[in-house]
């Protein structure tokens, strides 16, 4: 290779180089830009934590409870003088997101397969199908839940029709997703068969979709269990409405003792279907 | 294959049933398995519905509210306030924005210590692991009201909600990711010379640092979908004027307000979109999160 040649070669990279290095500073420019305005908007600036730090770490020291080791009995149960009340709430929260998330899952399964590319019957039907599921998810399901408990009434019915719309729109998705991935060949067969289009989907697809469908919907209630103790925070049932009033009556014992019954019991529920899903599934076909 | 001995006529029909019971319905036990199973989850539901005081006539009266209220959203208008829901919903985007950004970077060394192939000392794991999981299993909108009660309403409560809350999410799932890396490069550091910051820098980072950014992103999208309904407890954003307009009932301004969430959760979506595409090449966001 002539000295030119090496040259010129150099001169090339070097160009290259310069050149990626332009377009880096020019994206952390702007990212740099995007976080100044963030901040501004946000009305976060750095005083304001540091002014802000020591009143959550002297808040979340007034939440803890005096616990003294020669009265440790009492103490807890003065900690948790309303575990009876909250245990309720807690069953009922769990109701809640069970109920929701069945009604969810049948209305997920009514949508899924008008949904999905490869079984819709029709182009309406598909666009109708997609475009409710969407709206379902998207709205927040805080939202759905403020204009039930206006419609239904405070209480749990709210909280669950605003969770199972919620539900709904993000399992049918998945379930669209899963449906849109199975193997067309016994879905052939049976078409050629004589099946209709119901026949077609009971012996068809729903063998192939079976795992992911238990899957998606485990772990949809996990979701919702988190969903249901915040639910109350609106008037629609669940563990969250005492919730609200702890931190608003600035209870600040009871604050810390409903966190931790709520992280245990979600840690529970969370484990629990995990386990189930390994069981019903398979650690290979974990989706 | 012998076709003529299942024909079409009742006789073979029969004898291909005795010879193999099992092609024609499941043994016994599996069906009555699946009845049981079935009549369980009826009868739970029932006593769930039961419980919570669902009767067709509260459904039917509660329909016919809602119909109502969905009449009276139509035309979605914005009065006189488009300017402050406009502001409003920059900040929500802002807030998500900012959040996910400090969340991601302190995540780092969170998920570091939470890696088992980084960290082999297993009570240092134990007790990051377990304070995450605190952060994760308390819902964002708790930690929102806890921080509108410790350092007032505005948007700082709502952008520390999200830092405090995705800082453990993203942590598990750097933690993950870090775990998942080939440990050949890790190797050929060590092999060279490295110590334990160059080994992250150099026979990690490279190949985490895609999926880190990806996971960041997917969480900034679903931030944005999260930090619309912080305001309802006084955490800044959009959500203060949606929660004040449903409640007193002004359905067309709480149309409109719906609308442009939904709006810019597409728009998000779409850019988010496209910026992972350019920075990782693949359109395809974590599945395991949404």
């Amino acid at each position: 290779m002539s000295l030119a040649a090496v040259a010129s070669f150099e001169a090339r990279y070097q160009e290259l180089r310069a050149r990626s290095l332009r377009t880096s500073v020019a994206y952390a420019g702007l990212f740099g830009l995007a976080l100044l305005a963030s901040a501004w908007v946000g009305e976060f600036n750095l005083v304001k934590v540091a002014q802000g730090l020591p009143r959550i770490h002297e808040y979340i020291l007034k939440t803890l409870p005096v616990l003294t080791w020669s009265n440790l009995w009492g103490d807890l149960a003065e900690w948790f003088y309303g575990l009876p009340k909250w245990l309720m709430l807690l069953w009922e929260t769990v109701l809640i997101a069970y109920t929701a998330t069945l009604l969810g899952t049948l209305g997920a399964l009514a949508l899924c397969f008008h949904a999905s590319q490869n079984l819709a019957r029709g182009r309406a039907s598909y666009w109708i199908a997609r475009r409710s599921l969407e709206v379902a998810r998207t709205i927040p399901d805080l939202v759905y839940a403020l204009v039930f408990v206006f419609a239904f009434g405070i209480g749990p019915l709210a909280g669950i029709l605003a969770i199972a719309i919620h539900s709904m729109g993000g399992n049918g998705k998945l379930f669209a997703e899963a449906v849109e991935n199975i193997d067309m060949k016994p879905v052939d067969g049976l078409r050629a068969a004589g099946a209709n289009w119901v026949q077609m989907i009971r012996y068809a697809v729903l063998p192939q979709v079976l795992p992911n469908f238990t899957s998606f919907t485990l772990w949809r209630f996990e979701i919702n269990v988190r969903t249901a103790s915040i639910i109350g925070f609106v008037g629609a049932g669940g563990i969250g409405q005492e919730f609200y009033t702890a931190i608003r009556m600035l209870y600040y014992e009871d604050i810390s003792a409903l966190i931790l019954i709520l992280v245990t019991t979600v840690v529970i529920i969370d484990i629990a279907c995990e386990k189930l899903r390994h069981k019903l599934i398979g650690k290979e076909g974990l989706a | 294959m012998n076709t003529r001995s299942v024909g079409l006529d009742p006789g073979a029909i029969a004898r291909a049933r005795l010879i193999g019971p099992g092609a024609f319905e499941a043994p016994l036990r599996q069906r009555l398995m699946l009845w049981l199973v079935t009549g369980g989850v009826g009868a739970f539901t029932a006593y769930c519905l039961v419980l919570f005081e669902v009767s067709p006539l509260r459904l039917w009266q509660g329909l016919d509210k809602l119909v109502d209220v969905l009449g009276h959203m139509f035309p979605p208008t914005a009065k006189d306030s488009g300017w402050d829901y406009a502001y409003a919903m920059l900040q929500t985007v802002a807030m998500a924005f900012l959040g996910t950004v400090i969340a991601s970077i302190l995540a780092i060394p969170l998920g570091i210590a939470c890696a088992k192939n980084l960290v082999p000392n297993w009570v240092v794991r134990f007790v990051f692991r377990r304070s995450n999981d605190v952060l994760r299993g308390v819902d964002q909108m708790i930690w929102a009201l806890i921080f509108v009660r410790a350092v007032g309403l505005g948007p700082l409560a709502g952008i520390l909600a999200i830092i405090i809350s995705d800082t453990g999410t993203l942590a598990k799932l750097y933690s993950e990711a870090i775990e998942n890396a080939d440990k050949r490069p890790v190797e050929g550091v060590r092999a060279c010379g490295g110590n334990a910051l160059q080994t992250i820098r150099f026979g990690i980072l490279p190949q985490v640092l895609p999926i880190m950014l990806s996971n960041a992103l997917y969480i900034f999208e679903s931030n944005t979908r999260s930090a619309t309904i912080l305001g309802i407890v006084g955490a800044g954003g959009i959500g203060f004027y949606l929660a004040d307009r449903i409640r007193t009932m002004l359905w067309e301004e709480a149309s409109f307000i719906v609308l442009m969430i939904l709006a810019t959760v597409y728009a998000i979506d779409w850019a988010s979109r496209r910026v992972r595409s350019r920075l990782i090449g693949t359109t395809e966001s974590t599945p395991a999160l949404h």
